[in-house]
Order: structure tokens, then C-alpha cells, then sequence
């Protein structure tokens, strides 16, 4: 069996130009959904923060600055064959590294504290990032990575449904949750929900439900109506763009899924600020 | 659209209604979450704060770093739910205006009906924008906290909205 060797440099460069990247440019998904809920709003107030978030993320691409000023901890979801190495300090430390980097050299703000309750000191250069491996088969390293603002992460929610509950149970959950986030997420939000496997499993679905396109959808046709229609009663709400009122409270919902056990149907609700920022790269 | 200053006067604050959009013009201070806790302790400890908040403004925010040539980084607002436990103390000392996003509990709205204040909103995640409109930025106090510390902005025509006035109309609430 052939072993790949990849450098670290590689990776620390990779990783830094994602983080870079998706902190500067919005998606087109993201855009095209922006202009299209400007263009369908009733009232001046919504259509004028709409254009101010619009203008906003054309001022950051054209000034190479950050979207938002909260450029979000680092989250990775990594699918690593099993036929590569990597040299020098090893992968972790050189995802570490480009995290490093990206939000130091990007000028990205710094957002994390090294202890959760009694330090809180800021480490100053935005690690530890969180990062989930999956080994595949292979000899490449896949991607997908996003920084995430804690506005709206702070909105999320996650349940432990039985089976009994059905598709009801789960989508009053999701309808529940993102009504109590209300105006705090910087609506219009992106929604990433994760259906089944474990009580971290689901939580991780839903993560990384929020890094895939809004243009996409679930592979499964069931799930993809579920996406559109609950997109749909989440523009009922009126919560609107800013929380200001408006049709615009969601730009898209995404679903992924996982097998469960015959006791559950955990529920997870990733919550996204419009400044819904992600990007993937293979090496 | 309104123009108003910063510090506010009282005549400009009584006038302002929930919904009104304006341009702000003048001085304000930063806090977020970590300023405010330092804040709210020395105030419980009975002792004076680094600033004196009467009649100021609190902008919400804790900037991205500026690059060279900038005055500063995007910074747009953070969550104020996350100050409410804070925000009655520093309106009882005569903190005339609170600049965030998204809501408020009831014990602030009512703390700012007695002391006659308001809350203004910025949009959230329009950070590059906003930061158009900072024209100086000066660090006041709390440097360890890096981004969280107290800075003096001085600000032209940043675009706000009037999210709770001072009578406790509250732009959230929709019949």
C-alpha cells in the first residue's frame, strides 16, 4: 500500500485561506438568497437592512475585511484517508497553526478563552479550533471548515425526541427553537438541523448541516421537502430580517441525518447568522 | 432620518420614538460581556467606575482589529440580552443610551422608563459598514481584555434604529 506524505506547510496553508477566505467572501448562496429576500419584503425597514447587509458584504469582499466582526471559532470537519502522513508537526498542530495564522495575519479577531467558566482569559490567537476526524479510505484530506459567530450559535438547541414524536415532534422542535431565538441570531439565519444518531452526533449533524450550500439539499426527497416546507413556516413567523419584522426570518434550512437507535430520534437546531461562513478544500 | 448626538441631550432623547431611524454623531464607550462584569462588581463593592457613565453611551461591540491604514475593524453589535443583568446598575448611575442588538428583559425596559433612557440597535453582521462610520478610536480602560476592553469611539452618522425608547415602546413587541 502506498503512503502519501503531505507537508504540514501545506495544511497550515490550506486551513489559513479557508478561514481567511470565508471571513472576507460571502457565499453565492448566501448572496443571491440576500438580494432575492430584499427584492420580495413589503416594508421599506426591512428592505433597507437587507441592503445594508447586502452592502455590507460587498464592502468586506472589496476591502478584504471580515463580514462580521465576530470571525467565530474555528470548526473543522475533516475526512482523512488513511493512506496519508503528514510531516513535520503533525495534522493537528498544523491545523492548529493555520487557524493561528489566518486570524492573526487575516486580522480576524480573536474570540476564545482558554477556560469556559473561571479563567476566560482570550489566548490571543483564536485556538484551540474544534475539530472532528473521520478516518476514510484513501490518500487525501477533505475539508470542510467555517468559523462560527456565537450570536447565533448561543440560539441553538438540542432534544432528545422518542420515535413517537414523528416528523410533528421534529418539526415543533425546530419551529420552537428558532422562534425563541427571535432577533438575537442576526436574522435572516441559515438553519442546520441534525436528525439522529447520538446526543454529540446529532449536535455535529447540525453543524455541519450549516457548512453546506443553501442552494443544496438533502439527498433524500423526504428530508428535501422537510427542508422547504419548514423554511417556508419559518417565513411565517414575522421575526424578519434584524428581527425588525419582515418574510425574511430564514434564508434556508438544511437537514442532515444519521441512523439511530430504536429508542431515539435525537433533534439538533444549529443556528447561523446570515453571515453564514464555510468553505472545504481537499489536499 | 434623525440626527442626533452623542452624549445625547435631553431634549434629543425624549424625542426620540421607537422605529426612528437616525444618524448618531459624537462620542460613545465600548463594553461587552467582560467589561461589564468588572463593571458591575466594583459597583457592588461600592466603588467608583472607570468611567463616568452619566449621560453616556454604551456601544455593545468588541471589534475585529483594524488593518494598517484603518481606524479600526468591522465592528458591529453584539447581543445586549447578554448585558441586561449589568445594564440596570449602569442606567441607575445615568447611562442615557445603550446601542446593541436583538432584545431586552423586562427589568431593563423598566430601569430605562425610570431613568429615562433608550436603546438603539445597529443591524447585526453589517460590521464592515458600521465601521465607516468610526471616525477615532481611543482605549479607555481594561486593556487586558484586548478586544472586550473599554475604547471611546468617536463616531459620523452611524445608522441606528430606535429599538426601546424612553417611555418603554419596544420595536420587538408586534401586535
Amino acid at each position: 500500500m502506498n503512503i502519501r506524505e503531505i507537508s504540514s506547510d501545506e495544511i497550515i496553508c490550506a486551513v489559513k485561506k479557508l478561514f481567511i477566505d470565508c471571513n472576507y467572501y460571502i457565499g453565492d448562496d448566501i448572496m443571491n438568497a440576500l438580494v432575492k429576500a430584499r427584492d420580495n419584503e413589503d416594508t421599506q425597514l426591512a428592505r433597507d437592512v437587507l441592503t445594508q447587509i447586502i452592502d455590507n458584504d460587498h464592502i468586506a469582499a472589496q476591502e478584504q475585511i471580515p463580514m462580521c466582526q465576530d470571525t467565530g471559532m474555528a470548526v473543522l470537519f475533516v475526512e482523512y484517508g488513511d493512506r496519508v502522513v503528514v510531516d513535520g508537526c503533525g495534522f493537528n498542530a498544523a491545523v492548529e497553526e493555520g487557524v493561528r495564522r489566518a486570524y492573526t495575519d487575516g486580522y480576524l479577531r480573536k474570540s476564545v478563552v482558554s477556560d469556559p467558566v473561571f479563567d476566560r482569559v482570550n489566548t490571543k490567537d483564536n485556538t484551540p479550533p474544534v475539530i472532528h476526524t473521520t478516518i476514510v479510505p484513501g490518500d487525501k484530506i477533505h475539508i470542510v471548515a467555517g468559523g462560527k459567530g456565537f450570536g447565533s450559535e448561543n440560539m441553538s438547541a438540542i432534544k432528545m425526541l422518542t420515535p413517537s414524536a414523528g416528523v410533528e415532534g421534529v418539526k415543533k422542535f425546530v419551529l420552537d427553537s428558532v422562534a425563541y431565538a427571535g432577533p438575537n441570531p442576526c436574522p435572516p439565519i441559515v438553519v442546520g438541523v441534525g436528525i439522529g444518531g447520538t446526543f454529540e452526533k446529532a449536535a455535529q449533524l447540525a453543524k455541519k448541516a450549516t457548512f453546506r450550500s443553501i442552494a443544496s439539499s438533502h439527498p433524500d426527497g423526504r428530508y428535501a421537502a422537510l427542508e422547504r416546507e419548514l423554511l417556508e413556516q419559518i417565513n411565517t413567523m414575522g421575526t424578519g430580517p434584524a428581527g425588525l419584522g419582515g418574510k425574511t426570518t430564514a434564508l434556508g434550512v438544511n437537514i442532515e441525518t444519521y441512523p439511530t437507535h430504536i429508542a431515539g430520534m435525537p433533534v439538533a437546531v444549529n443556528i447561523c447568522c446570515h453571515a453564514c461562513r464555510h468553505g472545504e478544500v481537499t489536499i | 432620518m434623525k440626527k442626533i448626538n452623542f452624549p445625547i441631550t435631553e431634549e434629543q432623547l425624549g424625542g426620540l420614538r421607537c422605529g426612528d431611524r437616525v444618524l448618531a454623531s459624537g462620542y460613545l464607550y465600548t463594553a461587552r460581556d467582560a467589561a461589564h462584569k468588572r463593571m458591575f462588581e466594583l459597583l457592588q463593592e461600592g466603588k467608583e467606575l472607570p468611567i463616568d457613565v452619566k449621560g453616556q453611551t454604551i456601544y455593545y461591540v468588541g471589534a475585529a482589529p483594524a488593518k494598517p491604514g484603518s481606524v479600526i475593524g468591522p465592528c458591529g453589535p453584539t447581543s445586549s440580552y447578554r448585558m441586561d443583568k449589568y445594564a440596570p446598575s449602569l442606567l441607575d448611575r445615568g447611562l442615557k443610551v445603550m446601542v446593541g442588538k436583538g432584545a431586552r428583559n423586562d427589568e431593563v425596559i423598566s430601569s430605562m422608563v425610570k431613568n429615562k433612557a433608550v436603546y438603539l440597535i445597529a443591524v447585526g453582521g453589517a460590521a464592515a459598514l458600521i465601521a465607516k462610520s468610526v471616525k477615532k478610536v481611543d482605549l479607555i480602560c481594561y486593556e487586558d481584555l484586548g478586544t472586550e476592553a473599554i475604547y471611546r469611539y468617536e463616531v459620523e452618522d452611524m445608522p441606528l434604529i430606535v429599538a426601546i425608547d424612553s417611555e418603554g415602546r419596544n420595536i420587538y413587541v408586534r401586535e
